[in-house]
């Protein structure tokens, strides 16, 4: 079938190509029977023409896109710095579609326009010092201006304040999964090094810190509602970028150094399902899972799960093989449900006693195995812990 | 010095160089000291890189469109080491991104373009014999040549090629447990590097002591084509970052050959613990990038002056701002070595960081935007000659701007939070400049095509190409900043795991099928150059009416240039229907008329 697919545009593709040089071919004959392969006043006059229609095609081609495609882009922030974010984006869009109008258009329209015939002559100008002043100052006024709201949107976003009252939460990258550490009752995340890291000891706690001994290390990410999140962002292995999408945030993993990044969570997930737009998504996405399952179990493959919203970890910086499938369910939940979830998980020195308590424990071999397995294995390993 | 002087010394030594001088076979061809000839080994080769890196693309754009589908190509093509039944594997998707990358950044966009442009125009456009070290060039070029052969025959190394991204971060790059192309592959990718970083410093250097030292009488700094400005200038920043890269690239080599930690720490992986301790990866990304952003104007300034040129020689006029022109180079040379920490906002580094890169970053826009003007405005009251080669470079005027633009949103660090490492940038680099740079390559090519092969490409077939490619350009770079906006992260072999991201996958095949269809039509350019090299129409010796000196130089290639002396200049190269003269051109070799004024600044 693709095959057949791809012969049949080939031969497309050929008979275009074919019709377009004799398109070309025709506009010359009878006007000029020299054949110099340098452009003469038909060449000119179509090639003008042509320029036109591409201004056309990209005018259309923008808006086309707008209407078909500004739809899957990321809508309303999750988080309270997003809507800062958002803002600046879209004041700094419409100045680009502003500009990007009119010099395509310009450009196009000159070439248009101009286009050369042979009794025309140039006009000889070579210099105007006031034009090149106009367009040297207005994009510096204009870029200062970006500048300026730029630079104080990221000074509140990225500088943490040390004496704000935030929840201390550690994210722990490693191929390919992540990891998570709350801090517990005292608010302060223990010591942690990779040489500690030992059996169900994943992110290598320092067990004998005083401040490690209510730390809880989990696999899912809760967020309490409103209150300001302070990651501390460790990588074990290689770089790895801890993207949250949904929140305007995004920090790298960096072995052998501690990376943070704030923020505060202002939709739970069900707020954010319950969004119009993100039913609207969620019920498109729906559609486009239930065809391709109509197709999948006519080859007689499992059917594909339909998709509920969730917010998620993604890695974001090349990390390896199965870098394409590296992620973390967040979820944010009201205070209330955040504190009783928080309560159940059991501390990290609890685990590690379970684990140590005489009888054979299989968790731990099982976890060392995890990270040394080959590339290939996590892939099916990973494909199948998503479903 | 004494232009005058020199001049004759340079000229009657050459003289007798001539007459003792008996070509073989292998000194024209291969081992060929002429400047000439090593421009156009340099494209050839450059050529045949292109075609790797960018079929490459077309097989991983594949995956993308139809993820983890069995096609006939990946089994003809890539065989079952890459592709076991046909299906590409996730490691190896990784390797075809890197090799695609590395190949068309150094080898296609900053070799051939430089190399092939400023060997072949340094010494025409001055009014040169050769270059200052016609034996460092040469050295150059096959330099360059090892070190393409050592990048593509990585990719038959069985544990596969460097897969680490074309910027090659450690840790990953390092560990061969991390993945499997930072073994022998990743070996081969350093060694290749290092090799061509020696050719192009080479280079480099010959092409800055040329331009200084060997411009011929009159043909002072104001005097010099934008084209001679952008090669001296990209040299230039060229020898100020490369030296940082090997040095990079050597401190890696020692992290994974002997053991040292200056980009490794605290490590675990594969159930034990690394001894490396102390290291920052972040410095390696310093490093890397303090070469890797002025790489992007390496790339592009070389187009632009190729497009200032051609522009005005097509235009019939002459370019707007000469003086504005050159300073907008250095202003964006100059600037390039101080933003390298754009790349960087999400890296870790201090935010206060940040802070100053976003600042120097953005000013960058300020003599790009007087570029973009000026070339718009030489386009005003012109009279368009419509050629391949100025349809090329309307075409990178029009994809620098649009490419240009959204850099104003991956500069600002604010921004840069969200869509940093998605499809957005992608989008933005890939337009401004690879499509950009390209274009310029393609409009040397057409436009110098008769001084390199003494003969025409067919203009039908040239139009055919721009036309299709510039749309297909547009059609896949376009679509691709939305589906980046949606927060789709590069460098994922599939996006299946992400239901998330399931709306998307329409756009990604549609992107698929421009590329596709875009590359298709690379093969009539291919066919275009290697049929006119022999059946093309012979030029005439200055087809496009031009003022630079290289067209006063005969058809027939000679070792020296010029058979008798050199031309001396008297006037700036951008004459273009000035008043009081009865052609449109006049070239840089023709004296003042009594009473003629210079009429620019």
């Amino acid at each position: 079938m693709t095959s057949l697919l791809v012969i049949i545009v080939l031969v497309l593709l050929a008979i275009a190509l074919w019709q377009l040089t004799k398109i070309f071919d025709l506009t010359q004959v009878g006007a000029n029977t020299n054949n110099s392969q340098v452009a003469n006043d038909d060449d000119n006059k179509l090639q003008g023409y042509l320029m036109f229609g591409f201004l056309a095609f990209i005018y259309i081609f923008t808006v086309y896109g707008l209407v078909k495609w500004g739809g899957l882009v990321l809508h309303t922030p999750a988080s309270a710095h997003g809507a800062e974010v958002d803002n600046l984006m879209n004041i700094t869009w419409i100045l680009i579609f502003i500009v990007q109008t009119i010099t395509q258009g310009l450009l196009y329209y000159f070439s248009f326009k101009y286009s050369g015939k042979k009794d025309q002559k140039a006009l000889y100008f070579a210099d105007n010092n006031r034009l090149e002043f106009i367009w040297s100052v207005i994009p510096a006024i204009v870029l200062a201006g970006l500048i300026l709201y730029g630079l104080y949107a990221w000074t509140n976003i990225m500088f943490i304040d040390e004496d704000e009252d935030t929840v201390d939460i550690e994210l722990y990258a490693q191929q390919f999964n992540w990891t998570a550490r709350y801090s517990g009752e005292d608010n302060i995340l223990g010591k942690a090094n990779v040489r500690y890291i030992e059996g169900v000891n994943i992110v290598g706690v320092d067990l004998a810190d005083q401040y490690a001994q209510d730390d809880k290390v989990v696999k899912e990410l809760h967020l309490p509602l409103g209150k300001k999140i302070h990651f501390k962002i460790r990588s074990q292995d290689v770089l790895h970028s801890a993207f949250m999408p949904h929140f305007r945030a995004q920090m790298n993993c960096v072995p052998g150094m501690v990376t943070e990044f704030a923020f505060t969570p202002i939709y739970t997930t069900q707020q954010m399902r319950d969004m119009e737009f993100m039913q609207e998504k969620v019920a498109n996405i729906n559609t486009i899972r239930a065809a391709k399952s109509i197709e999948l179990v006519a080859k007689g493959q499992p059917a594909l799960d339909p998709y509920t919203f969730d917010y998620l970890l993604l890695c974001n910086k090349i990390c390896g093989a199965s870098h394409y499938n590296m992620q973390m369910k967040i979820i944010v939940d009201s205070p209330a449900d955040y504190k009783k979830w928080l309560a159940e998980q059991p501390t990290l020195i609890e685990q590690v006693k379970v684990a140590n308590t005489p009888a054979p424990s299989p968790v731990s071999p099982v976890k060392n195995q995890d990270s040394s397995m080959l590339a290939k294995e996590t892939k099916v390993i990973a494909q199948v812990a998503i479903k | 010095m004494s232009a005058e002087a020199h001049d004759h010394g340079h000229a009657n030594g050459h003289d007798e160089h001539e007459h003792h001088h008996k070509d073989t076979f292998i000194t024209k061809y291969i081992f060929s000291i002429d400047h000439k000839m090593i421009a156009r080994q340099y494209l050839i080769t450059g050529i045949i890189m292109g075609v790797i890196g960018v079929f490459i693309s077309l097989l991983f754009r594949l995956q993308l469109a139809w993820p983890e589908e069995s096609f006939k190509v990946f089994k003809i093509f890539l065989g079952e080491s890459y592709a076991p039944d046909g299906i590409l594997s996730n490691d190896r998707y990784l390797a075809l991104v890197t090799i695609h990358g590395t190949i068309m950044v150094f080898f296609v966009l900053t070799a051939a373009l430089s190399g092939t442009f400023s060997n072949l125009l340094i010494p025409l456009q001055i009014g040169a014999r050769d270059m200052a070290s016609g034996f460092l060039n040469m050295v150059s070029y096959w330099l360059f040549f090892l070190s393409s052969i050592i990048m593509v025959s990585s990719l038959f190394v069985e544990s596969g090629p460097a897969s680490a991204g074309w910027t090659i971060y450690p840790p990953l790059s390092a560990l061969p447990q991390a993945i499997t192309g930072s073994g022998a592959g990743m070996t081969l990718w350093l060694v290749s590097m290092a090799v061509f970083i020696a050719s192009s410093l080479m280079g480099s250097l010959n092409y800055i002591v040329t331009v200084i030292n060997l411009r011929t009488k009159g043909m002072s700094m104001t005097r010099l084509p934008l084209t001679i400005w952008a090669f001296f200038v990209t040299a230039i920043i060229g020898v100020i970052s490369f030296p940082v890269l090997l040095s990079a690239a050597l401190l890696l080599i020692m992290d994974r050959s002997f053991g040292t930690s200056f980009f490794l720490s605290d490590i675990y992986i594969a159930g034990e613990v690394l001894h490396y301790q102390g290291g920052s990866p972040v410095l390696f990304e310093h490093l890397f990038w303090f070469l890797g952003h002025p790489e992007v104007y390496i790339i592009l300034l070389p187009a632009l002056g190729i497009t200032s040129e051609v522009i005005a020689t097509n235009s019939r006029k002459p370019i707007f701002g000469y003086r504005a022109m050159i300073m907008s180079i250095i202003a964006i040379a100059f600037l390039s070595t101080i933003v390298w920490g754009h790349h960087m906002f999400m890296s870790g580094m201090n935010p206060f960081l940040g802070s100053v890169f976003t600042f120097t970053t953005l000013l960058i826009a300020i003599p790009s935007a007087v570029k973009a003007f000026n070339y718009i405005t030489t386009l005003w009251k012109g009279n368009l000659q419509l050629n391949p080669a100025m349809l090329f470079s309307i075409g990178l005027v029009s994809t620098f701007i649009t490419g240009g633009l959204t850099g104003i949103i991956l500069g600002d660090s604010t921004l840069d939070i969200n869509v940093h490492d998605t499809y957005f940038v992608v989008a933005h680099f890939h337009l401004v400049m690879g499509i950009s740079a390209l274009y310029g390559m393609f409009a040397g090519i057409y436009h110098w095509y008769p001084k390199m092969f003494r003969r025409m490409m067919n203009k039908n077939l040239g139009y055919v190409h721009f036309w299709v490619t510039a749309i297909c350009a547009y059609g896949v770079f376009f679509p691709m900043h939305f589906i980046g906006l949606a927060g789709l992260p590069r460098r994922y072999y599939t996006n299946t795991n992400f239901p998330l991201f399931d709306d998307l996958q329409n756009v990604n095949v549609i992107i698929t099928v421009f590329a596709l269809v875009g590359g298709a039509f690379q093969l009539v350019f291919l066919y275009n150059f290697f049929s006119s090299i022999f059946y093309g129409k012979r030029t005439v010796q200055n087809p496009w009416k031009s003022n630079t000196l290289e067209w006063t130089a005969p058809i027939e290639h000679i070792h020296g240039n010029w058979p008798g002396e050199i031309p001396h200049v008297h006037r700036w190269p951008y004459d273009y229907s000035k008043p009081g003269h009865d052609d449109d051109f006049v070239p840089q070799n023709i004296p003042m008329k009594e009473g003629e004024e210079q009429l620019h600044h």
